[in-house]
């Protein structure tokens, strides 16, 4: 089936616009699978955020506004008006419009730079008044994705020139430089992710093992002392190229790359203690050691392993949980929102959690291989690329296998910047998705 | 282009490669791993610990000694801390002001969240006076507890006191069980009867959040457990008696120790000087409690049990009659002149037989009875006969529960000291002391020491004819409640009981015309028994003692009574332990003279010979 699919697309289709049929209601059209998926995800998210602040002292109706869940609802309530926009309006309009907007949301973050007050160190939250407070670094992401996307589907992919790669490198890292900016790292660590988009349109699979290997390499210097590590990695590549007569040929090849990883893992130590700022520091520091410093830099992934830890196989049950609903979890509705599931649902609903992120992961990249223009489908794996970066860190810094990067849980987390970005994400791609007959058909 | 289609099963490969990673952790940390539990509940669930009411301690006539009084604190809250007028705190809790930023700074630091004492133990009229200003002032809160109270100023050697456990006691294994900031017995019956008095402790066990804050019970507490109060005490103290023998001692150092023959029950403890008990339980404990320890007058000296280095002097001639008559080596009509070419006398009559003796404390009768009782013949050598005579006598001696712990229910009591062979051997060398190295034991001097409390039991002995039951002050533990068992047994000395009367009827003399005339009570029908003494010390003049008992026949108290450098028995004791006597036996005083006397510490002044 994808290798018809692929020759189609490889066969550029004639625009016979006179034959486009008309359509009747997109919903027969839209992906239900995918849509359940988002509603199960948001209605569990919903009702952890509620578990996340409960306290059996002082209970609140879980619809009561003085809390977050009651204010989340709120946020669904218009992420549902927001879908319905999003699906009423022209399918078109999404890659017609992908570079304004984009435009638009790059004016919004420099405005935020400069007029934004700082809020915990971070000057990305634009105050619109009436305490609506809008993160525009959330909004960059499906901008981004639209026009990455936009730009992709209009140069010919198989003549890749050195100024398109430029451009497109300009479209995905000029949002994130600026966040940075902000003081938002963890937001623009995000677009790392539209590599893995990138590498399903045609980009050389050596970015990405470079890429892996590189951070290999890093974790590895910070875990291995230093001088083992060199002196495994010099006998692992002498080992290669002794084995391996065509490395042996490219001899100095092997020469500068070894010379390379050395020079990487000295510049590490130096970057780590140098370069980076205390707090991001620590956050390293957690990663490897958390026990070194479980009051101090620890505490966040030292308590919110203790928290999921404590669920067991079952969990304590819905509102039983201690450790999160009492504080021991800091950010316990947003950033640490996983760990409300692994202490109340244990290991079994973690991993249904789990389960449903993959389901919908798989989903969207299948959603996005059945699109018929370069544009759709790029647009879907950038997508899948956000949600799958946001899992990977989320959950991997609970459970203690990433750095505390402060990026939220997709649909999951207490935020309606977070859950609008996500649902704006998502349904532009089931909007496409459904319109896509038509495409075929003209 | 094809293959680029295949690399969306590596990008979903990625995806469920990530996801089959994360669900192997989590089966670690959940599953597989149990620490995090234990860090979980060690987080959350705090055990709050329900302190029980401490036991109370009543005296034989059901009139309170020991109770539990309310306590107020001051806390404060320091996040709930507003618009803080630091001058008027100051002024209102009397402090200075920099004191007062000082104790914030102490609570903040502690923890800004949770209650912590500001100002402890508020008198109730300071508690009154900040109750109604404390709306001002929020933030702060007062926080009532229980410490121990007194409703009188008596007795406060034998109650103790409690206080503070000490970080050595929480480190030993004894003390399982106590946390820093419990109460403890430190001294006295708090100390000896603490696992009674203190109750059982209950445990509440709080969800708190991580600041500490509580956050409802746990499980709906069905784990917790409740305080158990602790058991009230009765003691065998008459705190009528104990006031007035306060009131005789005031002023004066020494000891009152009275008991009940039969019984062994202690009816008055007085240790002099003393001190109020109420001292311990305020907020200036710790400064009273250095003063006193530091005081020139060892306050803090348990003297009815401790001061054992005394020799017991003339008192100690009943025990050596008594022996010898045991012993078989005289009888009540054994005549002696008063020969002072032995051991020094005073003027008397002469010659004596036993009775006399007795009445009149003739230092040469006794030189001879006991030399009577020492060298029997036993062995042709004189050293050894003295060795063997010794060593028989010393046993009979320890039968009167000299030279030992007699295990009164006050902790801290001495044994003191009586002479054995052992001792003369080490410093004489065995086999070269013979009775006239150690004839001055005859007459209670030398190598003896006994406390005021097996003084008073001596007097209970030879008024019950012949045995003793270890002296104790607690009668009953828990509202129907027995003594200890070790306090309900008879202890019967070496001698027979026949062999008492001649000593009591000279006991009878010596208060009828003898030394112990200010403690005769005949006009108030009450026949009392008595001797004096003189216990030399290196400290000063003479110590006074004196011991008796009342009435002669079927006696209801016994009696000891040392004043510190009061000289003569006679002089000094004898009138206290007249007035002790008639106190307790009638609940009146009809020795006015005696009492006047006493109280005008005269004889403090008299010079010594």
């Amino acid at each position: 089936m994808e290798k018809v699919l692929g020759q189609k697309l490889a066969s550029p289709t004639p625009r016979i616009s006179s034959s486009r049929r008309s359509y009747g209601s997109i919903f027969p059209h839209l992906d239900w699978l995918t849509i359940l998926t988002y509603f199960v995800l948001v209605a569990l998210g919903w009702m952890n955020i509620y578990a996340a602040v409960y306290s059996p002292d002082n209970v609140v109706n879980i619809l009561s506004f003085d809390i977050n869940s009651g204010k989340q609802l709120v946020w669904i309530g218009a992420s549902f008006l927001l879908i319905m926009v999003l699906l009423v309006v022209d399918y078109k309009v999404y890659e017609h419009l992908a570079y304004p907007i984009y435009g638009f949301i790059i004016l919004l973050l420099l405005i935020t730079l400069v007029v934004a007050k700082p809020i915990a160190g971070s000057r990305s939250w634009l105050d619109l008044g009436a305490g609506i407070r809008l993160q525009p670094a959330e909004l960059a992401k499906f901008a981004t994705a639209l026009a990455a996307s936009r730009f992709l589907g209009s140069i010919n992919l198989r003549q890749q020139n050195f100024r398109d790669q430029m451009i497109l490198a300009a479209i995905t890292f000029i949002p994130p430089i600026i966040i940075v900016l902000q003081n938002e790292t963890g937001s623009a660590l995000v677009f790392a992710a539209f590599i893995l988009a990138y590498f399903r349109e045609g980009m050389s699979p050596l970015i990405l093992i470079i890429g892996g290997a590189a951070a290999a390499i890093f974790i590895l210097t910070l875990l291995v002392p230093q001088l083992y590590l060199i002196a495994g990695i010099t006998i692992l590549m002498a080992l290669a190229t002794w084995l391996d007569y065509r490395l042996l040929r490219r001899f100095k090849i092997m020469i500068a790359l070894w010379m390379v990883v050395v020079g990487m893992i000295f510049s590490v130590d130096f970057f780590v203690n140098n370069v980076l700022q205390p707090h991001q520091q620590n956050r390293i520091k957690a990663l490897i050691n958390p026990e070194a410093d479980p009051l101090g830099y620890g505490w966040n992934v030292t308590q919110s392993k203790i928290a999921i830890g404590s669920g067991g196989f079952w969990g304590k049950g819905f509102l039983e949980g201690t450790q999160t609903k009492f504080d021991f979890v800091p950010e316990q509705s947003t950033d640490f929102i996983f760990c409300t599931i692994g202490e109340e649902h244990g290991w079994v609903g973690s991993s249904i959690l789990i389960a449903l992120f993959l389901l919908l992961l798989v989903r969207i990249v299948n959603i996005a291989e059945r699109q018929k223009s370069v544009f759709a489908r790029t647009y879907g794996y950038c997508v899948a690329s956000i949600i799958f970066f946001h899992f990977l860190v989320n959950i991997g810094m609970t459970i203690g296998l990433a750095p505390v990067v402060g990026i939220p849980l997709p649909f999951f987390s207490y935020g309606g910047s977070s859950l609008w970005s996500f649902t704006i994400l998502l349904f532009i791609l089931i909007a496409i998705d459904a319109n896509r007959a038509k495409d075929l058909a003209r | 282009m094809n293959y680029l289609e295949n690399r969306k099963y590596v990008i979903q490969g990625i995806f469920l490669l990530v996801g089959i990673i994360y669900i192997i952790r989590l089966f670690y940390i959940q599953v597989v791993d149990s620490s995090y539990k234990q860090a979980a509940e060690t987080n959350a669930i705090k055990p709050i610990i329900q302190y029980p009411f401490r036991g109370l301690i009543y005296d034989r006539n059901g009139k309170l000694l020991v109770q539990n009084t309310p306590v107020y604190d001051l806390m404060v809250i320091p996040k709930d801390v507003k618009n803080l007028d630091t001058l008027r705190l100051a002024k209102l809790v009397n402090l200075p002001l920099e004191d007062v930023r000082e104790r914030l700074k102490k609570a903040r630091a502690f923890s800004s969240v949770q209650p912590s004492p500001f100002y402890q133990k508020l008198s109730t009229q300071e508690f009154a006076y900040i109750q109604n200003n404390l709306i001002d002032f929020p933030g702060f809160h007062i926080n009532a507890r229980t410490a121990r109270g007194y409703p009188h100023q008596s007795l406060a050697h034998a109650l103790g006191y409690i206080a503070e456990i000490s970080p050595r006691q929480l480190e030993d294994s004894t003390y399982k069980g106590y946390r820093p900031g419990d109460y403890i017995g430190k001294s006295g019956i708090e100390l000896e009867y603490e696992k009674y008095l203190m109750g059982q402790r209950g445990v509440k066990y709080k969800m708190v959040n991580v600041r500490g804050v509580e956050k409802g019970s746990f499980r709906d507490g069905a784990f917790d457990t409740l305080a158990v109060a602790g058991e009230n005490l009765v003691s065998t103290i008459d705190l009528d008696l104990q006031a007035y023998g306060e009131y005789l001692m005031n002023g004066a150092k020494g000891s009152i120790v009275a008991i009940e023959p039969a019984t062994g029950e202690v009816l008055a403890y007085v240790s002099a000087p003393f001190y109020d008990p109420n001292l311990f339980t305020g907020k200036d404990y710790g400064k009273n409690y250095m003063e006193l320890l530091q005081d020139s007058n060892k306050t803090m000296f348990n003297r009815p049990i401790m001061a054992d280095q005394n020799p017991p002097g003339s008192v100690f001639k009943l025990t050596q009659a008594l022996i010898a008559l045991q012993e078989g080596v005289i009888t009540p009509n054994t005549t002696y002149a008063c020969n002072r070419s032995l051991v020094n006398c005073h003027n008397h009559p002469s010659p004596l037989n036993l009775y006399g003796a007795v009445q009149h404390s003739c230092n040469p009768w006794f030189y001879q009875a006991y030399r009577l009782l020492i060298n029997q013949g036993k062995s042709k050598n004189t050293f050894t006969d003295t060795a063997l005579g010794l060593k028989e006598w010393r046993e009979q001696v320890l039968s009167f529960g000299f030279g030992q712990q007699l295990g009164i229910d006050i902790p801290g009591e001495k044994r003191g000291i009586v002479a054995s062979t052992d001792l003369y051997d080490r410093v004489y060398g065995k086999n070269r002391w013979k009775y006239s190295t150690i004839y001055s034991l005859s007459i209670g001097q030398g190598e003896l020491g006994v406390t005021p409390l097996q003084m008073a039991n001596f007097a209970a002995i030879i008024a019950n004819r012949g045995y003793y039951v270890t002296p104790h002050i607690i009668r009953s533990i828990g509202d129907e409640g027995k003594p200890l068992k070790e306090y309900r047994e008879k202890h019967y000395t070496s001698v027979d009981p026949k062999h008492f009367e001649p000593i009591v009827e000279g006991m009878a003399e010596v208060v009828r015309a003898g030394t112990g005339r200010r403690a005769n009570l005949q006009k108030s029908g009450i026949e009392v028994c008595g001797k004096t003494s003189t216990a030399q010390n290196p400290q000063g003049p003479d110590h006074a003692v004196f011991i008796a008992f009342a009435p002669k026949v079927n006696p209801k108290i016994a009696i000891a009574v040392y004043v510190e450098h009061g000289k003569w028995g006679g002089q000094s004791a004898a009138p206290i332990a007249g007035l002790m006597i008639e106190q307790y036996l009638t609940d009146t005083v009809t020795i006015k003279e005696q009492e006047k006397w006493v109280l005008s510490r005269k004889y403090l002044d008299i010079r010594s010979k």
